[in-house]
């Protein structure tokens, strides 16, 4: 297998003499700080400016889960070209403290440069490895905001840095700094834009200027934005208009917004005193006859659980998000994992069948929750939305969505029900009757936990409950036929097919890339749906020598992680094998390359 | 709809199954009494449950209903309320839904205030499980998890009900059926929450529990004195202190904005323009640009 783990179209070493005018096609710039230092934001900025200029980005950022202070750091890999990963190595680390270097100059690659501020960091100058240009960012900061003691906008400083480094358009950067910050007030618009300029004017030295290629992006639209930002207005364009749900670290920011959005819409987020009254209350709201939702991540969807089952067995439709950290328990609540496959699947008591799909990237996470609304409304069960902390947080570019094409409104089904009506017919769908509809027959529903019969009623009998339970399992069987076949990477068929899903999509499609542009016969695919799977799948596993699941959980008890189990008990197939990680973060290329190879041997 | 007014005969639907001599059989008849007095449409009328004995009661009313999962029947009635201000909400439960499962949904119900009726069927003892101690069995009481009986200090449910904000708060007798519904009307009329305990003998496992408050099993029923002023919480913790069976009628009673109104304002002044949900999100992805 591949050797070599750098990408072909990667900047070559800088040299100490070179530099000027050095055309790169793609770069990954790490700021390290600490978290009140507002390197997110400048990070932000820098993304937004991407998607604006036809180039492709991903961040990557972490935050300490401490509610200010600590370490931090923030991210972008800007391309001309498709940008799959945050990039295992960076090109430049952008150094503020002392530790900051310490801890981050093993992530720039041999020949990368180091810009470290000299106020603050003495830097190893005899290691050879990399360049160091040092840059009095607090003190050229303090100086240029007319010398009051604070570095506030040294994060500005340094993006004023970074625009003359790579060659970016200034005035473009300036607009976004515009829009963010003259909101706050004039004054603190004047500084940003002192602090900004300075940087932008700071004279480099020796380090010269590299130009970042334009991208080849055509799409004139396009937006940028995180995870959970495409989540929350795919949710809004697909009709979603009541939720309720409990704060929890990666989930609140959709909580946030939506308290804030649906009021604007005519509808209602609330915040419940907890998990279990808030999928409580969505299901309240889900037997009105509203489409609503509830979210968590993972330990709250643990305590969501027995509700869930309930929306399952009365076939109420109900939007559930999980975005998944780092677990057991608290675990790591900043980091990412895909350890709640089975809990979305499996999770909760009885026999109790949920659709679950997981978003790829930040794009994709608007279109699997315009997914999930149709399929909540069309099946009439719950409906899992399995994301992670990595989608939640990082901003991606992508084509602004189409409205006039997506955009379903709202709306309440209170048509009189007739003397047949059967809320639960063994040979039809589901059609709840919300309270208000008018039943023609003056017999009114109780919907209810019980095992019941066609119309509702509690019932005890052992061929009902077979009957009823299959009507539940089939109705969500029915449509692995309907979906998508999954998107494949390379051929039809071949010796390695490497499966994922979530959001290791970028990093497994980048290795596929790789390894394929350097002869190997290996091919991926990425399953989107997770429960039910495409009908397709299984003749795809089928198509290949070998397969390698690679996904971030554990290889448990058996040596498999939580999908290639599912797909090796699903299809009894045993040449799938797993590479799994539980470090907290998302895939390096070289981490799945090896994998791979050790999944050969 | 429904033109013709709306009987007990309408709202009855299938036999309760409670045991003969349940405190329930009353509750169940002084609330069709009211909706007959009150005579809302019928398609609007929306019983919630837990789960427990008393909670089998939407099955017996004929009228849209859930029964729901132990102890969560607030959080769902307060989204059906929130979100349908044409319904009219109505939760039944027992002691051990509300005050121990459901507890912290109570507490929370009551400083929200959301526009419902809860009716807590007291019966001071688990009796779908077949006795177990609940939450407001009386020190001392023999159950099948306390053999030497109960050790825990009760819930005493006026305190809790009024210290957490309960707009409305009320203690009947099932044997007084019509204390009951005078006690069942004013709390559905009103607005906010309403929280009505009452005490329903369990007649298997508890028998006799509430003799002591009823005139016709040589104890005495008495009723708050008409020169309270249910407008005092001193006075209701006063009044919740006494000694068990203590006093009946309306503890406290206050006039507050509800959740629905708060809810409902912010909603009507979030969007003033009145902007169509697309063209907001069109709004939304423009400044993503």
């Amino acid at each position: 297998m591949a050797s070599s783990t750098k990408a072909p179209d990667s900047v070559a070493p800088v040299s100490s003499s070179e530099g000027d005018g050095r055309d790169l096609k793609d770069a990954v710039i790490r700021f390290a700080g600490n978290s009140q230092d507002g390197i997110q934001t400048i990070g932000a900025f820098l993304a937004k400016m991407a998607g604006r200029s036809a180039r492709e980005v991903m961040t990557y950022m972490t935050i300490p889960s401490t509610i200010s202070g600590g370490p931090s750091i923030f991210q972008v890999h800007l391309g001309s070209g498709e940008v799959l990963s945050a990039g295992d190595e960076a090109d430049f680390l952008v150094a503020f403290y002392q530790h900051s270097y310490e801890n981050h100059i093993s992530s720039l690659r041999d020949g990368g440069v180091c810009i470290y501020d000299s106020d603050q960091v003495e830097p190893d100058l005899s290691d050879g490895r990399v360049r160091y240009v040092g840059i009095p960012m607090t003190s050229a900061t303090v100086e240029a905001l007319g010398g009051s003691a604070k570095d506030r906008g040294k994060n500005l400083f340094t993006l004023g840095l970074v625009v003359t480094i790579f060659n970016l358009d200034r005035d473009k950067l300036a607009e976004i700094i515009e829009r963010q910050f003259g909101r706050k007030g004039e004054d603190v618009l004047r500084n940003a834009m002192l602090a900004f300029d300075s940087g932008h004017a700071y004279q480099t030295g020796d380090l010269g200027k590299f130009s970042l290629e334009m991208g080849t992006n055509e799409d004139k639209d396009r937006i940028a934005t995180d995870g959970n930002m495409a989540l929350t207005y795919g949710l809004l364009a697909g009709g979603v208009r009541y939720g309720a749900g409990y704060p929890i670290t990666p989930w609140s920011t959709i909580m946030e917004t939506l308290r804030t959005e649906l009021p604007k819409f005519g509808g209602l987020f609330v915040q419940s005193e907890d998990e279990l009254a808030a999928v409580s209350t969505a299901i309240g709201f889900a037997y009105s006859g509203h489409l609503a939702i509830t979210g968590s991540s993972g330990p709250g969807l643990s305590l969501k659980m027995e509700a869930l089952s309930y929306a399952t067995m009365a076939e109420l439709p109900l939007i559930v998000v999980n975005v998944q950290r780092g677990g057991p328990s608290t675990g790591l609540p900043t980091s990412v994992e895909q350890s709640d496959l089975m809990q979305a699947i499996y999770g909760s008591h009885g026999d109790s069948p949920r659709i679950v799909i997981a978003p790829k990237d930040v794009e994709d996470c608007y279109y699997v929750a315009l997914d999930a609304c149709r399929l909540a409304r069309e099946v009439s069960c719950p409906v899992i939305i399995l994301t992670d902390q990595a989608l939640a947080s990082r901003i991606e570019a992508f084509k602004e969505p189409d409205l006039d094409k997506d955009f379903v409104p709202a709306s309440l089904d209170q048509d009189a029900r007739g003397e047949d009506f059967k809320p639960y017919p063994l040979d039809g769908m589901t059609r709840h009757a919300p309270p208000g509809t008018v039943m023609e027959a003056g017999k009114y529903p109780v919907v209810t936990g019980l095992e019941h019969d066609e119309w509702g009623h509690p019932t005890s009998s052992p061929a009902l409950h077979v009957q009823m339970t299959a009507r539940r399992r089939e109705k969500i069987k029915a449509i692995a036929d309907e979906l998508p076949a999954p998107e494949i990477v390379g051929d039809a068929k071949g010796k390695t097919l490497i499966v994922g899903w979530g959001s290791t999509w970028g990093p497994i499609r980048e290795t596929t890339l790789r390894l394929r542009d350097s002869g190997h016969d290996v091919s991926s695919v990425h399953l989107r749906h997770v429960h039910p799977l495409p009908s397709s799948v299984k003749g795809i596993l089928e198509s290949y020598e070998d397969v390698v699941v690679v996904e971030m959980n554990d290889e448990g008890l058996y040596g498999y992680g939580q999908m290639a189990t599912l797909l090796r008990g699903h299809f009894g197939l045993s040449h799938i094998r797993s590479v799994t990680k539980t470090d907290g973060l998302a895939f390096k290329i070289r981490e799945i390359i090896a994998g791979i190879d050790g999944a050969d041997s | 709809m429904s033109s013709q007014p709306l009987t007990k005969k309408d709202l009855l639907a299938d036999h309760p199954t409670w045991c003969p001599g349940c405190g329930d059989f009353a509750v169940l008849a002084a609330f069709f009494k009211i909706l007959e007095k009150l005579q809302y449409p019928h398609e609007k009328i929306c019983t919630i449950a837990g789960i427990g004995c008393s909670s089998r009661f939407p099955y017996f009313v004929n009228g849209h209903g859930v029964h729901f999962i132990h102890g969560r029947a607030l959080p769902l009635a307060t989204g059906i309320s929130l979100s349908r201000p044409d319904l009219h909400v109505f939760a039944f439960g027992g002691d051990g839904d509300g005050f121990s499962i459901g507890g912290n949904h109570l507490d929370h119900a009551a400083r929200k205030n959301p526009n419902l009726t809860y009716v807590i069927m007291d019966n001071f003892v688990y009796g779908l499980t077949k006795k177990q101690t609940s939450p407001t069995s009386p020190i001392g009481y023999k159950s099948k998890t306390d053999p030497t009986g109960a050790i825990d200090q009760p819930v005493n449910p006026m305190k809790k009900l009024v210290s957490n904000g309960a707009s409305f708060v009320a203690r009947t007798h099932a044997a007084k059926v019509k204390h009951m519904m005078d006690v069942f009307e004013q709390a559905i009329l009103h607005p906010g929450f309403s929280v009505v305990e009452v005490l329903s003998e369990c007649v298997i496992f508890y028998k006799g529990a509430f003799d002591p408050a009823n005139d016709r099993k040589g104890g005495e029923f008495v009723e708050i004195d008409e020169s309270y002023d249910p407008s005092d919480s001193q006075a209701a913790f006063a009044l919740a202190a006494e000694d068990f069976p203590g006093k009946f009628g309306v503890f406290y009673k206050e006039e507050r904005p509800t959740k629905n109104d708060l809810e409902q304002k912010w909603i009507d002044s979030a969007n003033p323009e009145g902007v169509e949900p697309i063209d907001l999100l069109k709004g939304r992805f423009a400044s993503m640009r």
